[in-house]
Parts: structure tokens; sequence; C-alpha cells
């Protein structure tokens, strides 16, 4: 088994207040890591030093075996895919030049066409939508658009800060299905911080449970199921299961 | 849309090519009329008021007729421009009054012996100007223009007053009505009053303008004035002899500056042949020409110099002398006007462009790098501000030490006063663009600088436009007062129209500088609103 990103004992304090207290993780390459947790759990902070935009007080961070205070930020977060909550579109540019930013940051030969591949995967093929501004997609449409963003220069880590958290529950069931597709093709290494169980539930390979800048538990669904190392994970697979309960008529 | 991503270079370039365009119609011109000649033209100046601008006129005409060159600089600031330009070469002659040098200037108090003869106060100016200075008074030109009090022609036979010591005696039969200003003054009626021992029946403080109707309807019977008015000739007053010298001499001389003084004997020569030539009675009939009959100065002037035989009679110039201002309306007027007003317009527009383009050369770039030192943003943000609460009047004053007058100090001025709204605006602009995509475009590998001209600058432009637009109406209306420095614009008339108290030549002047300031704020609005992306005004339109 070859390790994609590695976490090894990471403190980080930002005034005053300690949002990692000694996290330590690995994800396998290939494989979807969810990060589930409460507002302030530190799920966040965590990811964003995988790529740079936090340095941890303390510990070490590893891309592909090494330690990325050697790669200077920006070169280390051209190499790792990144999808925001609200998308972050560029407003002024139109989708097709949206999703060609990273292939054209990268120096890709021809990053429009890098960018329509990557829109076609995403089900927005760029001959009907390439050529709208932002604002006349829908928001499920948009978090697709950045979705491609990150994967048009076929990275193989990306990064997922809550993507589909801000999206009413029948978009979510569409990019969910576009995100699995696009994964089934392409098999990248990803990290998709999210506070919905049920999303990671039906999308990770592993989940971490995180609460109080510590890692609660971590492994597989089943894995949690048959023995939660903690009272909130257990409570957490117990809400998770009741909330879905009636609707699954069991 | 691909040049999307172009939107602050296109911007910048249709704003460079209206500001190069405008320039361009402009400074044939406009530099042509501004820039001081080289080599040895004579910069003849003035006070802001009709004597100044007659006197100075004749100081230029006499100088022209001798063959010299000539620069005229009419209606500076006031004697503190004035002098401040005088002193630094940066003009050779005006027009100035001893009492005003001595008390303005060189902020001495008036001794008994200089109020006795006013040869001591000349030669007390004359020495130490060019003792302090190296600023040179010619000999007076033979007129006084001090305080007068002035009574109606049938009241003088009435009551045979001659001086005012006559008055004096008389004083108990008579009402007065002086402007509020002298009723207080102790060199005004406080000390008048005492030292001759007037005591007059009543006296009402009146405003200038009223003060004359009433005492030719006869409800007053004194006034005061100053000696060269023109409206005592207009009305027949007369004037009462200061018999016992209280009130301080106010004599008229040339005053030349340093450079003048040491370099060129031949213009020293030419100015010293008004030397006591000119009488009050002269000066307060020209005057009346000028500020009752509205008569062309330089007619006025030319008329002058050839009573006193000084230049020879031009048929042509005797004939405009006499001639009577179109009686037409102010559309009339202004139609007859329209070259020079044109003439103007593209000097304002040349000033206004050239500072305006120049504040945004700096104010952008200053902006967008106070974005990355927000501690420093603060302290620069209150600087700039500091410099636009100084009063545009005082700011163009400040820069005459530094930079002298005309043109190139009122740029630096105007160009200060566009700084700060630009740069404000750019500054929040950019530092408030949409955060999420300046976030998202950091965590997907752009550079700070990327960052900045991919997705900050776009998104600002509006902005930075608007604070554009906000700049260029403030600058067409302090460029009004350029115009005090010898800058040329619109201001030009105004401030000799308010010298004059000449409504028509003042509006000549300031309806086409608001004109402009309207025209030039809709421009940029069209400009703004062309630019602006669609997102945006969907945004705002609330779609």
């Amino acid at each position: 088994m070859t390790v994609a990103l590695e976490a090894e004992a990471l403190h980080h304090a930002y005034g005053g207040t300690i949002t990692l207290r000694g996290v330590s993780l690995q994800v396998r390459t290939g494989s979807l890591l969810a990060i589930v947790g409460e507002s302030g759990s530190g799920k966040t902070t965590l990811l964003r030093c995988f790529n740079r935009l936090i340095q941890p007080t303390a510990g070490v961070v590893r891309v592909a075996g090494v330690d990325v205070r050697g790669t200077p930020g920006d070169a280390l977060r051209r190499r790792l895919g990144f999808v925001p909550q609200t998308g972050g579109l560029l407003p002024h540019w139109t989708v097709l030049r949206n999703a060609a930013l990273v292939p054209r940051l990268v120096g890709h030969p021809n990053p429009e066409r890098a960018a329509a591949e990557a829109l076609t995967l995403v089900g927005l093929p760029a001959a009907e939508f390439g050529e709208r501004l932002p604002y006349q997609l829908s928001g499920g449409q948009r978090q697709r658009v950045a979705l491609a963003r990150a994967l048009a220069a076929r990275q193989d880590i990306v990064l997922l800060d809550e993507p589909f958290g801000a999206l009413d529950a029948l978009s979510r069931a569409v990019v969910h299905e576009a995100f699995e597709r696009v994964r089934g093709e392409l098999g990248f290494t990803a990290v998709l911080v999210t506070h919905d169980l049920a999303e990671a539930a039906r999308l990770a390979d592993e989940i971490a449970v995180m609460r109080g800048g510590a890692i609660e538990q971590i492994g597989t669904l089943d894995a949690l199921r048959r023995a939660p190392a903690t009272d909130y994970v257990e409570e957490l697979l117990f809400r998770a299961t009741a909330a879905a309960r009636p609707l699954v008529g069991a | 849309m691909r040049t999307s991503q172009f939107l602050p270079v296109r911007v910048c370039r249709v704003l460079l090519t209206a500001g190069l365009l405008l320039v361009g119609w402009g400074v044939p011109l406009g530099v042509a009329a501004q820039s001081l000649p080289e080599g040895p033209a004579v910069v003849v100046a003035s006070k802001p008021f009709g004597e100044s601008f007659l006197l100075a006129e004749m100081f230029a005409q006499l100088l022209e007729s001798e063959g010299i060159r000539v620069t005229r600089r009419p209606g500076l600031g006031a004697t503190e421009v004035a002098f401040e330009a005088l002193r630094t070469n940066a003009i050779d002659v005006y027009p100035e009054y001893t009492g005003t040098g001595l008390l303005a200037v060189l902020r001495d108090s008036m001794t008994p012996a200089m109020r006795e003869d006013p040869r001591r106060l000349f030669a007390r100016v004359r020495d130490e100007f060019a003792r302090r200075y190296g600023v040179r008074w010619l000999p007076p030109l033979g007129f006084d223009n001090g305080y007068a009090i002035a009574v109606r022609r049938e009241t003088a036979t009435r009551y045979r007053l001659r001086t005012l010591s006559d008055l004096a005696r008389e004083s108990g039969a008579l009402q007065a009505g002086f402007t509020s200003d002298f009723i207080g003054r102790p060199d005004g009626f406080v000390g008048l009053k005492a030292f001759y021992g007037i005591t007059l029946r009543s006296v009402k403080p009146l405003a200038p303008a009223v003060k004359y109707e009433a005492l030719s309807a006869g409800s007053i019977d004194v006034i005061d004035g100053y000696s060269t008015d023109g409206l005592l000739a207009r009305f027949d007053l007369i004037t009462l002899v200061d018999d016992r010298h209280f009130f301080p001499p106010y004599q008229a001389a040339a005053l030349v500056s340093p450079r003048v003084s040491t370099e060129r004997p031949d213009v020293i020569a030419a100015l010293s042949r008004l030397s006591g030539l000119l009488t009050e009675d002269d000066v307060r009939r020209w005057n009346a020409l000028i500020e009752v009959e509205r008569r062309p100065i330089a007619d006025v002037a030319r008329g002058a110099l050839a009573e006193l035989a000084l230049v020879q009679r031009v048929g042509a110039a005797e004939g405009s002398v006499t001639r009577r201002p179109s009686a037409g309306g102010f559309l009339a007027y202004s139609w007859a006007r329209r070259a020079e007003t044109l003439r103007l317009v593209r000097e304002h527009l040349v000033l206004v462009s050239i500072a305006l383009v120049a504040a945004i050369l700096v104010a952008v770039p200053l902006g967008v790098l106070l974005t990355r030192t927000p501690r420093a943003a603060a302290w620069v943000m209150q600087g700039l501000g500091v410099v636009q609460t100084i009063p545009s009047l005082a700011l163009l004053a400040f820069m005459i030490p530094l930079l002298g007058i005309g043109l190139v100090p009122a740029l630096v001025a105007l160009w200060l006063y566009a700084l700060l709204p630009i740069a404000r605006a750019t500054y929040s602009g950019v530092s408030s663009a949409d955060p999420d995509a300046v976030a998202a475009s950091e965590a997907l590998g752009t550079t700070a600088w990327q960052r900045l001209w991919w997705v900050q600058l776009p998104l600002a432009t509006p902005a930075v436009l608007a604070g554009v637009r906000t700049s260029a109406v403030i600058t067409v209306g302090a460029a009004t007062l350029a115009a005090f420095i010898g800058a040329g614009g619109l201001g030009e008339p105004i401030i000799t129209g308010l010298g004059l108290a000449d409504s028509r030549l003042v509006l000549s002047g300031a309806l086409p500088a608001a004109a402009l300031a309207v025209v030039v704020d809709l421009l940029l609005a069209g400009v703004e609103r062309a630019v602006t992306p669609a997102y945006i005004r969907r945004r705002r339109s609330g779609a």
C-alpha cells in the first residue's frame, strides 16, 4: 500500500485557541478519506495543512512521502486539486476559462482542451456551458464546474472543503453522482471534509471523526459501526441512522 | 468572453486614449497661452481688482510700445500670492501700494512721521524691500488710493466743506453711512472721530453697494470709500482732503522683481516713465470706465496711455474706448465671447486631464500597494485626507515658493487633490473583491501577482472608475482656482469678474465650468457602465 497524504502529530494554535491537538493520519493512494465533525472540530484546519494554506505549529505533513515544507506554497497547491465550499469561481470569467485556470497555471500545452474534457466528465459539456458566466448557472452546476477546475490538470490528489454542503438535497444527489462517476474514471486520491455523515458514508472509503481538534476514531464505516471508539462516535452514528430510517422505511 | 481577463488593461487603454485626446486637443493652444516664454519676456501681473488690472495693463502696453515682449498674468490670488510670485521671480512686475507694502508684507506699523509725509513711508518700504527681498519699488505713480470720506457736491457747497477739518466743524448737522468694517477699525472711523473731533448726527452701517445709492438719494450725507473708486466719479461726489493726515498713505507704484531689477534696465526705464503722471481724478475716471461703463480694460489702458501722451493715439483704439459694450442679454454676450470661452475650456481641460491622468497613474498602484500593507494604508489615507482638507487656494499658495506660478504648480496641486478618491476606491475595491473567488484562486495555486491581475483588479475596476469619476468632478471645480496662480482656465473670467464686480464675466466662466463638471461626470458614468460586467449589473438590479 502506498500513502498519498500523511499527517504526523499535527498541532496548531491560532490566536490562543488550540485547533489541532496531535492529529496523525494516512490516506492511501486512490482512496477517499472523509473527515467528519462539527464546525470548530478542526476538520477544515487539518485539510488546509495539506496544501500549506495553514502552517501547523508542530508536526509534519507529507505529500507522496515528501515533507511539504520543502515545496513553495503555490507550487504545492497547483499539484493538489481543491474544491471550496462555495465554488469560488471567478465571477468575470466564463465557465471554460474558469475550468482552464489550473491547467494554465501548470503550463499545460492546451489548457482549454483539458478544461473542456473535465467539463464533459462532470456532465457540463463545453459546447453548451463553456461560454456561460457563473451567475448563469445553478448552485449544483457551479460546484460541478469547481470540481472540473480541480481536476482539469489531472491532479491525482484532490482536497474538498464541504463542497456539497450548501446545496439542496436534489442538487446534492446529482453532484454526488457526477463526483462518483468522475472518481471512478480518474481514480484520484481525495480528502473530503463534511459535517454530513451520510455523505461520508456514501462517498468515502474511510472516515475520520474529529472533535475538539483531535481524531476520535478513523476507519471504514463498518469498522466504526462495529466498534465505536467513543460515546461521541456512537452517538453520531446513531443520529445519522435515525435520521435516515423513516425515509428508508426500515 | 475571453477579453474579460484584460478588463483593467482595457479600461486603462480607454482612459489613456481619452486623456491623450483631450490633452492633444488642448495642448497646442493651451501651452502656447500658458507656458512662460523663454528669453526676455517680462511677466506683468496684477491683483484681482479693477484698478490693479488697469495699472498692470498700462504697464504691459507701455513695455510693448518699447518693443519689450510681455506675458500677462492678471488677477493673481491676493497680496500674498502676488508678492510671493514676484519675490521668487515667477512674475516681474505688478502694481502695489505703499501702505499695503508696509502693513501686509513687512508687517510693520505706521509711524506718525509716515502719516505726515508719504515720502517717508515710500523711503521706508523701498529700503526694506530692497534689503530683505531684493525687490524694487519704482517711484510712485502719483496718486493715492487710501480711505476717503466723500459727500455730495451740493452738500460740500452748502456747508463749505473741503477738508476733514471742515467736516468736523459742521458734523453735528450731518448723517453718515459707513461700511461696518470702517466703523469698527482703529485706522477707520474710531480713530478718525477722535483725531478730528468729528461728532456726526448719526452713523449707519451700510453695505458698500447700498452706500452710494443712499448718499445719492439724500438719505445720508457722508460716506467712506477709496479715493480712486470709480463710483465717486459716477455719482459726482467730492472727497474731503485729509488735511491733518490721519489716513495712512496708499501710494501706488510699480513693484519690480529682483531679476528685472538687476538685469533689465530697459524695463525699469520704460516703467519709470509713468512715475508721477497719474492723478487721483484720472484714475477715478478710468476706474469708472471699467467698473461702471464696463469698457474692456485693454481699451481703457490704451486710452489712458494716449491721454498721458506716452503712446501714440491709434484711431482704432480711440474708437473702441468710446464704443459702448453691446447692450444685448447674457446670451449675446456669451456668443460674442465664444472664441475666448472655447480657449479657456481647452486650457481647463488640459489642466484637468493632465492632473487626472497623472493621479490615476500614481493612485491606482498606490491603492493596490496599500492592500498589501493595511497598517501603512491607514496612515497614507489619513495623509491624503489631510491634503484634501487644505483649502484649494491655500494649497495653490503653498506651491508658489516651491514651483513658482503658472501651469506646473497648478497641476501639482490639482494632482494632489485627485489622489485620495482614486487611491481610496482602488484600495477598497481590491481589498473587498469577491473573497470566495480570491480564496479559491489562492487555494488552487495562483501567485499573489496573478490573483491581483486576474481576480482583484478586474473585480475592482468599477469601484476604481467611480473613484476616478469623483476625482474628475473635484478637479474640474478646483481647476477654476488655478487662475489665481496664473494657470489660466475658466477661473480667469471668474476672478476678473469678481474683481470688477461684473457678474456677466463671472458667469461666463462659472457656467461653462459647471457644465464641464456635469459633462465629465456623465461621460465617466457612461464609461463606468460600459465596463461594469454583466454579473455585477445583475446583482445590483436585484435579479
